[in-house]
């Protein structure tokens, strides 16, 4: 031990800086080796080569001929990487990209405070907006990673398995493969705004309660309970206002012209929620007092 | 040719409506009754909308007819709506009601031929169904609600789609007492509709025939001018005369009315050209125009019905009502499809607009196709047939095509193709492409279809804008030298990259064509001239106002919920005199939860100064844990205040980085090493690693190699030592150990307390809480006992101890009171006191040592069993709590 630097009457320690807390690469290092995200980017990665086999196994979706009248993305999984990129998208938009931000968003506060951790880092003393700031960005970027992660294993996958080619739209038409990357990219980026709203209220209910698998469970189950509501024709107009409505408007930019309209709604609605969920957490946990 | 009001399959559109029977029985039983009947049609929407059946005769022919009024009975314009071919007024009555309850006297009639009207189907025969509206508009003069603009001549507009559009144009035309008009999607010249280029449209004009009820229902002689083209394949001069002279054309420079002129992109039947003419002369006699080109047709049905009725409402608004307010909206407007709505399917579009008509040949380009002369087959009886536009299939292929997908077939060996290069640029058509080929044919009359294409720039896909086609017969004098071909009027956008393909087909499945066999070539003599239009400007996709307005709404909602979570008191500025206090708590209080009068704490005071290793003894539950916390900053006090080196605590208040904590277990990344764990939390609290002093730590802590494994592998004691490493991380000025010793074995104890005692030595300072007294009392300088949530006594070891110099002395018997008084008198006792069990005294030492009190004692017979230096901190303690709570 070394002799006490004479500190009489200062604010803080020497060094400490309250803008300097839990720095986001500290955070992204402290969340990264988690098994929860290894387990979650995993099953991301394997993904587009599940499907790959089962195409093999199935044979391609255009050589059934199907019955349907309507025209999918599954129709045409295997005319290019970037078709398979999108198909990938297509058969995850719905639940399973919404497993991660709703695991990274609602897992980060529960989980510090289920280890007790928690009160070190406050007690670091980490400022409490400052701590759920970084929380927010780790676990939003971890999300986006996830989403990015999919397509982008995809079109690697894709390009060996079926070819690197233009995108061939659904509704007819091609798009060169060219032009098909960045509208995929548009894709993955309307996919990630329009899952704010669960990753709002992810993170809302971590700051809740000190059970992580509590606060995922209520996301994913309120997004859930939003698509059974978007079922409800009766709803009519009122549909507009639940997020889960929107949730496949970015097949809306793989259209020969891209519509702009479902999108920007959905993105506006789910920003609204994720704002709101968003100050929520904020208000509550800088008052609340942490007894974990 | 119906009305496209409504996306139903047109068949299903000749079967009688169960609402329509049954007025029209009502209809007929109130002629029979020589009165009208009133009906009250209540709709939500606005006033109750009156409707008046009544049968009126007009040359000994019954009209059908129902009039529409709502609201007061003031004098209003009259609107009159027609209906489409094979229709009856019934499919118009909804936009009749609307009209009305819009303020206008309304009057729909089933047509003759069609409905409950008698007489025969004259193709808006100028002595017939044209005399016909004048009748309706005489009857209209005589209502005592419709205003007149003078005796017998009330303000009246006439809308109707398909053949209730012509019939507009003609009234307009015939009867000068018309006043506005709004035509949609028909024609101008019927000849020219169904023999465009004198070639046999004759797919549609079955079609034509069939709706009207077959040929038996049309006047003789246009059934015997259609049988006899339809036999021949080709129209002859009588059937063009016969057709234009019950034409709107026939009265081209007589309609000087406002004219709102819609019409389809995907119609086949009633192309563009034909409200080209119809906006070309109306304009030309100096009334005013506005042309609109809706998305649908005869081909596509009406996805804009809604839209269309609102602006032709408008339009009567300003030219019926003079409402100077009312906009009747630009001059020229077209409808652009875009994609699919993924949400609900639908088809969007979005409109682009000019304020003058362009016409169909404004601002052309030149687009190089080649000039190769190219050689093709009419195949013998002209089959099989190329495949453009299919009449009956509605909406599906104009559709298809818009998004992308085309339905057409062209048959190798019987067209000639030109493709253009790539477009370097988007390039958007708007109007007729034309084209100057040279045409030859091995024997008699060409007949051609001419198309541009859309070609993917693969080229693997095309697809034909509005599935339109155009025939052309170049006749035998023609041929050999350069004619103009005028191409379908369309609206399309070409995509850069994309090439333009113009096809010449010797064949089309909705024309009659040449069936004797021949060889046609074809060379272009010039580039395909495209019309750009370029005054046309898209309107911006309109969002809802929640778009935006949802955003703004909530960024507003959280800044007020930040704004307002922000504490009212403001922090109590440093307090300079507490400097060099390491704590000082004022009046502590912290109730459980929402309950009013149970403390966890109450009303506590205590101060530590520097060097002490201050005990916080309680039993549990009396309030250590959540003082601590309250000192961490975790939880909130509801009363009194905490004060680290003269700084209020707070939540996250920035002395806080002079303490270290360790309190209620350890807590770790059970995912991550020992090391890693420390190194990260030093790095969370974002001070420079070299100010960790981490090595000492990590060797207070005693892991060894154990650091290296994740926590999750490690047995509590471990836990418990690295998270006391963690406290002592950058050696904070104030240290607090809450139950350190838990889980920790006798030596590691021994070691723990040298390690506090220490580090206090240093000028530090270290609050130990513990229920273990033993603990406390060999490592602490100072003490402050609590109990249930209160102090109970603050101070020196020693002091609350005794120092030391009490001694139990327990006896075999009661001691009697009047002896614990006599050994209190003894000289160098400070005071004696029975014990509660009467078999002990607790004697005070003051001078006297233990040996002279015991022979003291002897001497006074007291019987003892032993004396001791009893008065443990134990003790100490339990009188203290015991007596708190007393």
């Amino acid at each position: 031990m070394s002799a006490a630097v004479d500190l009489a009457g200062s604010a803080e320690a020497p060094g400490y800086r309250a803008r300097r807390t839990l720095p986001l690469r500290v955070e992204a290092v402290r969340q990264l080796r988690r098994r929860r995200t290894l387990l979650m980017g995993g099953v991301l990665a394997v993904l587009p080569f599940v499907l790959i086999i089962a195409f093999a196994i199935g044979g391609t979706p255009d050589s059934r001929g199907g019955g349907s009248d309507r025209i999918t993305l599954m129709d045409t999984a295997t005319a290019s990487a970037a078709n398979f990129a999108a198909t990938c998208l297509f058969v995850s938009a719905g639940f399973l990209l919404v497993v991660p931000v709703a695991l990274f968003c609602g897992d980060t506060v529960a989980s510090e405070a289920s280890w007790s951790s928690l009160r070190y880092l406050l007690a670091a003393p980490v400022p409490r907006a400052r701590l759920l700031w970084s929380k927010l960005v780790v676990a939003l970027g971890f999300s986006l990673a996830a989403m990015v992660l999919l397509p982008l294993v995809a079109l690697a996958a894709g390009a060996v398995a079926y070819g690197w080619g233009p995108l061939e739209l659904p509704t007819g038409g091609a798009l060169a493969a060219s032009a098909a990357v960045p509208r995929l990219a548009l894709v993955v980026a309307f996919v990630f705004v329009s899952q704010l709203v669960t990753a709002g209220l992810a993170f809302w209910l971590s700051t809740k309660t000190d059970a992580p698998l509590g606060a995922v469970g209520g996301a994913v189950g309120l997004t859930i309970v939003g698509n059974v509501l978007d079922a409800v024709t009766a709803l009519g107009s009122w549909r507009e206002f639940l997020p889960a409505h929107w949730q496949f408007a970015w097949a809306d930019a793989l259209q020969p012209g891209i519509e702009w309209g479902g999108m920007v709604k959905g993105a506006a609605i789910s920003v609204t929620y994720a704002l709101i969920l968003f100050a929520f957490a904020f208000r509550g946990f800088s008052r609340k007092d942490i007894v974990s | 040719m119906e009305t496209p009001l409504v996306r139903t399959p047109r068949w299903r559109r000749l079967l009688p409506r169960r609402r329509g029977r049954w007025a029209a029985g009502l209809a007929a039983l109130a002629v029979l009754a020589g009165a009208g009947t009133w009906n009250a049609v209540a709709d939500d929407g606005g006033p109750a909308v009156h409707r008046q059946d009544r049968m009126m005769k007009a040359d000994g022919v019954s009209i059908d007819t129902s009039y529409f009024t709502a609201g007061d009975t003031g004098r209003r314009p009259a609107v009159l709506i027609g209906h489409g071919f094979g229709g009856s007024k019934d499919d118009v009555r909804a936009q009749a009601e609307q009209l009305a309850r819009a303020g206008y006297a309304v009057l729909t009639w089933s047509a003759r031929g069609f409905g409950k009207s008698g007489g025969d189907i004259g193709l808006n025969d100028p002595d017939r169904e044209v005399k016909d509206v004048s009748r309706l508009i005489d009857w209209l003069a005589d209502r005592p609600e419709v205003r007149l603009d003078a005796e017998g001549d009330p303000r009246v507009g006439i809308t109707g789609a398909s053949y209730g559009g012509a019939v507009s144009l003609l009234a307009a035309g015939y009867d000068k007492r018309v006043d506005a008009v709004a035509p949609q999607i028909t024609y101008w010249n019927l000849a020219d509709a169904l023999f465009p280029d004198a070639v046999f449209k004759k797919l549609w004009a079955g079609i034509f025939v069939t709706t009207g009820g077959g040929c038996q229902k049309f006047e003789k002689r246009l059934c015997e001018m259609y049988e006899r083209v339809a036999v021949s394949g080709e129209p002859d001069a009588a059937a063009r005369a016969l057709l234009t002279e019950r034409s709107p054309s026939a009265v081209a420079d007589r309609i000087e009315v406002p004219a709102l002129i819609v019409q389809g992109q995907s119609d086949s039947l009633f192309p563009l050209g034909q409200a080209d003419a119809m906006a070309k002369a109306i304009s030309g006699n100096g009334a005013p125009v506005a042309v609109d080109w809706i998305a649908g047709g005869h081909d596509g049905g009406n996805p804009e019905t809604d839209r269309v009725q609102r602006r032709i409402g408008d339009w009567f608004d300003r030219h019926l009502k003079d409402d100077k307010g009312a906009d009747t909206g630009p001059g020229f407007r077209v409808t652009r499809t875009g994609g699919i709505d993924s949400t609900d399917g639908a088809t969007l579009v979005r409109g682009a607009s000019s304020d003058t008509y362009p016409g169909l040949d404004n601002g052309t380009q030149d687009i190089e196709l080649g000039r190769r002369t190219q050689t093709f087959r009419n195949p013998a009886g002209a089959g099989p047939p190329a495949i453009s536009a299919v009449p009956g299939v509605g909406g599906g292929l104009a559709q298809l095509s818009s998004l992308g997908v085309g339905l057409s077939v062209d048959f190798p060996g019987q067209y000639a193709r030109f493709d253009s290069a790539p477009l370097d640029e988007p390039l958007n058509i708007t109007g007729s492409p034309a084209v100057r080929v040279a045409v030859g044919a091995k024997r008699g009359d060409a007949v051609l279809f001419g198309k541009v294409y859309d070609v993917s720039p693969d080229g693997k896909q095309q697809l034909l804008p509005s599935q339109l086609v155009a025939p052309f017969r170049i006749t035998p004098d023609q041929q050999g030298k350069p004619v103009r071909l005028t191409l379908p009027a369309i609206d399309h956008r070409f995509d850069a990259g994309h090439r333009l393909r113009l096809v010449l087909s010797a064949t089309d499945l909705g024309y009659a064509s040449p069936a004797e066999p021949t060889t046609y070539t074809v060379t272009p003599a010039g580039p395909l001239t495209v019309p750009t239009a370029a005054a046309l400007r898209t309107a911006p996709a309109t969002m809802p106002w929640w778009t935006w307005g949802l955003p703004a709404a909530a960024v507003v909602i959280a800044a007020l919920l930040l704004l307002t979570a922000r504490r009212r008191t403001a922090t109590p500025a440093p307090d300079p005199a507490l400097a060099d206090v390491p704590l000082q708590i004022t009046g502590l209080a912290k109730k459980y939860g929402k309950s009013t009068d149970r403390y966890a704490v109450k009303e506590l005071s205590f101060r530590v100064e520097k060097g002490q290793v201050l005990g916080l003894l309680g039993p549990n539950g009396a309030g250590k844990t959540t003082t601590l916390r309250m000192l961490m900053g975790l939880i909130t006090p509801d009363d009194g205040e905490i004060r680290v080196f003269g700084q209020a605590i707070r939540p996250g208040a920035t002395v806080l980085s002079r303490v270290g904590s360790f309190v209620e277990g350890a807590g770790f990344l059970p995912h991550l090493s020992g090391r890693a764990n420390l190194e990260l939390y030093w790095q969370a609290t974002g001070r420079p690693a070299e100010d960790a002093y981490l090595e000492e730590a990590l060797e207070i802590a005693g892991l060894g190699d154990a650091l290296a494994r994740a926590v999750r592998t490690y047995s509590q004691g471990m836990r418990q030592r690295l998270a006391i490493a963690q406290a002592m991380l950058g050696l904070p000025d104030l240290l607090i150990l809450d139950e350190p010793t838990n889980g920790l074995d006798p030596p590691q104890i021994r070691e723990m307390r040298d390690v506090m005692i220490r580090y206090a030595a240093g000028g530090r300072t270290v609050i130990v809480s513990s229920h273990l007294l033993s603990e406390v009392e060999q490592s602490c300088t100072h003490l402050v006992v609590m109990d249930r949530g209160r102090l109970v006594q603050a101070g020196p070891v020693a002091e609350i101890t005794g120092s030391g110099d009490m001694l139990l002395v327990t006896t075999a018997q009661e001691v009697a009171e009047p002896l614990v008084e006599k050994i209190a008198a003894l000289a160098g006792i400070g005071s004696a006191a029975r014990t509660d069990d009467g078999l002990g005294l607790l004697v005070r030492l003051d001078g006297a040592t233990p040996a002279g009190l015991i022979s003291e004692l002897v001497r006074l017979d007291v019987p003892l069993t032993g004396v001791g230096p009893h008065r443990r901190l134990e003790d100490a303690f339990l009188t203290l709590i015991s007596g708190g709570s007393a």
